[in-house]
């Protein structure tokens, strides 16, 4: 598979300090959950990307686990407080231990 | 020409039927953990209040394949107070869990939004843990058309 790049969206790049800033990331995944079977009867194995983080700058300011239940290509908004400049970085874990990142930035004033 | 069925040969047909059978009841492999008892190991058995949680799901999903979910939990969000976890479960998928959501006083908000995939027709219930280990709970029946796991 290509390398997936996910597509990210803050809805500023530059805050004011204690703003809130809203985090729109869609990633391309299969999001395969374990139940269903091919063709031939035999179940297809599972694989999701289970993990979800967000820093801010090096901080954690938002984090998801994944069960099957989320759907294919996921999707994933939330906020958080603009506390100082630096860069937003995404991490999507797969259940194969391989990572998906994806970069902005936020400038703080 | 014919097969004579002697003892010997019938016992290892029916063997091997029985161990067949066997195998097939075996491989799909259920869920380890219902909803409730998610809960439960998400709360430590302490029975969370309702109320503070607004979880916003659509009262019918025509496409169970993808259902938008917004959960939201009512706080300040300061290092005093503040919601650390929120756990989303359902009833009727093949798993009951389906995601929990991790906040620090650094998220500003507790709201999340994502999207679930619906087996059938269920009840959606989130759960917030604050940093003070008090729980808060909101659920939400959604009625789906179309099943989301390949029904």
């Amino acid at each position: 598979m290509a390398e997936i790049k996910p597509r990210i969206k803050l809805d500023r790049k530059e805050a004011k300090k204690g703003d809130l800033v809203e985090v729109k990331a869609l990633v391309q995944h299969i999001m395969e959950t374990g139940q269903r079977k091919d063709a031939q009867g035999q179940t297809i194995p599972r694989k999701i990307l289970n993990r979800f983080t967000c820093t801010v700058a090096g901080k954690q300011v938002f984090a998801a686990d994944f069960e099957p239940a989320v759907s294919a290509n996921p999707y994933i908004q939330f906020k958080f407080k603009a506390t100082e400049s630096g860069p937003v970085v995404l991490t999507w874990t797969d259940d194969d231990g391989s990572k998906i990142v994806g970069e902005e930035k936020i400038t703080v004033t | 020409m014919t097969v004579r069925l002697t003892r010997r040969n019938a016992l290892e047909a029916s063997v091997g039927a029985l161990a067949m059978a066997a195998f097939g009841a075996i491989s799909p492999v259920r869920a380890a953990y219902d909803s409730a008892d998610l809960i439960r190991k998400f709360t430590g058995g302490k029975a969370p209040t309702e109320g503070k949680v607004k979880l916003d799901l659509p009262e019918i999903a025509e496409n169970g394949n993808t259902v938008p979910m917004t959960v939201a939990v009512e706080s300040p969000m300061s290092e005093q107070s503040y919601v650390t976890e929120v756990l989303v479960v359902g009833d009727g998928n093949p798993n009951g869990g389906m995601a929990t959501f991790h906040f620090t006083p650094l998220s500003g908000a507790a709201e999340a939004n994502t999207r679930i995939r619906l087996a059938a027709t269920q009840n959606i219930t989130a759960i917030a843990k604050m940093n003070d280990g008090s729980f808060y709970t909101a659920s939400k029946q959604v009625k789906v058309t179309i099943g989301g796991c390949g029904g």
